[in-house]
């Protein structure tokens, strides 16, 4: 299944966000999207999962979803959205509670989903026992457990420190290598952009328009090699070249408003 | 810019002195026992004063005196009558109060339409004191028990009806969100995503209504009742019985406190998350 954003334009009353903003994911593909602070990268986001209306253009899907899959674009949110009330097996459950699934088959697809984010043992823990790193696998758990075809990931390390953000990402490469899943990973870390996605749309400052299509030229798994580190580190001083000056104007813009 | 490296002539072997510590207080820590000993203290030195004859028992009765006017009313079986009257009055009334309440306040919550119109009509008939409102619902509802209970329901509704749309206004709309990305349906994010996370609120509402309920029994039944807490205060005040008088304040007091327990247990069951 491949999403598509389709001249995507989005504005908030008076203040434009995004302007006529068009790319395709494709099945299986993780696209990253960065850009200066404000450029409408998360309002992009929420606009692609269906919990925004853009002013005009439209998300499109096409294809079908994978036969198992229950919300074929599922969210990891920034902060998680765990609900605080409920333990983690009944967070990761959530989504599953409307769907016709027997209550066998729903604890199946928990204890799986559990499993590959190693949670099984914090099963009765509450979010507020955890930490942040956990709760996020949490909030990953859950987006498994719902077999999504593209996971919308927005900013989900940003939260976290810098020891958790690395695990979490080897966890994400791993993820994303077993589940045969795309991604749509918005980010402002450069870093995790170019180990993650197979593309990055670099977005210009708001309103957002899309300003260059990188491709990372090497497979997620390599991109943790030595060798490889060069590289990426290089295509991520040219992604930084493109959006420097107006990520400088942008936090003066933030600072000043 | 700062440049102190070259005027700062600290010898190495000059004597060290200890950081001042300034970092205490503002974090009040109650202790388990110090209300009871400071209501015990006070008792006491009430009772002493009246033994002592330095208080005019006609216009403060001695504690131990109180807790006999209690007793004999309980022997009596008066106690029972004036408090199953005011209970019966409290528990019909906070109920249909706090179920009319709650389903408005879901509703000023959830639906834009109901906001518009409910908020209003709150906003307006909010701060009239209910107990001024009792003449109207005597006319209209007779001088039976039902304006009473009709009195207490309105003071609960509108304290009620402002905790929980308030409450629902504050869970996080992240969470909503959340849900909403799930396709989980309106009916399932209402039971468990909305009403969880405003029941904190739901719960500090009800300690309020509880009061509101208890002073609007009160005074609905000092103003027309032959039974009830109210009325026996007020009647022993017209018959200088001050000592019963108190025995029905005590008794108010300890209903008070029955019902901030209750409400507490209530608390640490549901919110036992928090």
């Amino acid at each position: 299944m491949d999403l598509i954003a389709s001249h995507i334009t989005h504005r908030f009353g008076d203040l434009a966000v995004l302007d006529d903003v068009s790319f395709t994911v494709g099945a299986g593909e993780v696209v990253a999207i960065v850009g200066p602070s404000g450029c409408g990268k998360s309002t992009l986001l929420s606009i692609l999962g269906g919990l925004l209306q853009p002013t005009s253009g439209a998300p499109e899907l096409r294809g079908a979803p994978p036969a198992d899959s229950l919300n074929p674009l599922t969210f990891v949110f920034q902060d998680f959205a765990l609900l605080p009330w409920a333990t983690v097996e009944e967070n990761v459950e959530f989504p599953l509670l409307h769907t016709q699934l027997s209550a066998a088959q729903r604890r199946a697809l928990v204890e799986d989903a559990l499993c590959r984010t190693g949670l099984t043992d914090f099963r009765q823990t509450y979010p507020k026992q955890l930490s942040g790193g956990m709760r996020q696998r949490v909030g990953i758990s859950r987006a498994l457990a719902v077999r999504p075809a593209i996971l919308l990931m927005d900013e989900p390390l940003s939260a976290l420190d810098s020891q958790t953000r690395e695990l979490l990402m080897e966890d994400f490469i791993r993820l994303l290598a077993d589940g045969g899943m795309g991604a749509v990973y918005v980010t402002h870390n450069l870093e995790e952009a170019a180990r993650l996605a197979d593309r990055i749309v670099v977005l210009s400052r708001r309103p957002g328009r899309i300003r260059e299509v990188v491709t990372v030229p090497m497979a997620r798994a390599a991109r943790g090699e030595a060798a490889a580190r060069e590289k990426l580190l290089a295509l991520q001083n040219q992604i930084w070249s493109l959006i420097r000056n107006e990520a400088i104007d942008a936090e003066r813009e933030v600072q000043h408003a | 810019m700062l440049d102190r490296a070259a005027t700062d002539t600290t010898a190495k072997n000059e004597p060290t002195r200890r950081v001042h510590f300034r970092g205490a207080g503002f974090v009040p820590a109650s202790s388990r026992y110090g209300g009871w000993i400071a209501l015990g203290l006070v008792i006491a030195i009430w009772q002493a004063a009246g033994s002592a004859g330095l208080v005019n028992a006609l216009f403060l009765p001695t504690p131990s005196a109180i807790v006999r006017a209690i007793y004999q009313l309980a022997v009596s079986g008066a106690l029972w009558q004036h408090v199953s009257a005011s209970l019966l009055r409290i528990g019909v009334g906070w109920l249909l109060g706090t179920a009319a309440g709650v389903a408005v306040g879901f509703a000023i919550g959830l639906s834009r339409l109901a906001r518009s119109v409910g908020i209003t009509f709150i906003s307006a008939l909010f701060p009239i004191p209910k107990i001024a409102l009792l003449p109207l619902l005597i006319l209209w509802l007779g001088i039976g028990e039902e304006p009473k209970i009709a009195t207490i329901a309105l003071g609960v509704f509108f304290s009620t009806a402002i905790s929980v749309y308030s409450g629902v206004d504050a869970v996080p709309r992240n969470l909503i969100r959340m849900a909403q990305s799930f396709n989980v349906p309106f009916a399932t994010i209402v039971r468990k995503v909305i009403w969880p996370g405003a029941l904190p609120a739901i719960l500090a509402g009800f300690r309020i209504t509880a009061s509101v309920a208890l002073l609007l029994v009160v005074s609905a039944e000092m103003i027309g009742a032959q039974y009830g807490i109210g009325a026996f205060v007020l009647q022993a005040g017209n018959l200088m019985q001050t000592d019963q008088l108190l025995a029905g304040v005590v008794i108010l007091s300890v209903f008070g406190l029955v019902v901030g327990k209750v409400i507490g247990w209530l608390e640490m069951r549901l919110l036992h998350w928090r």
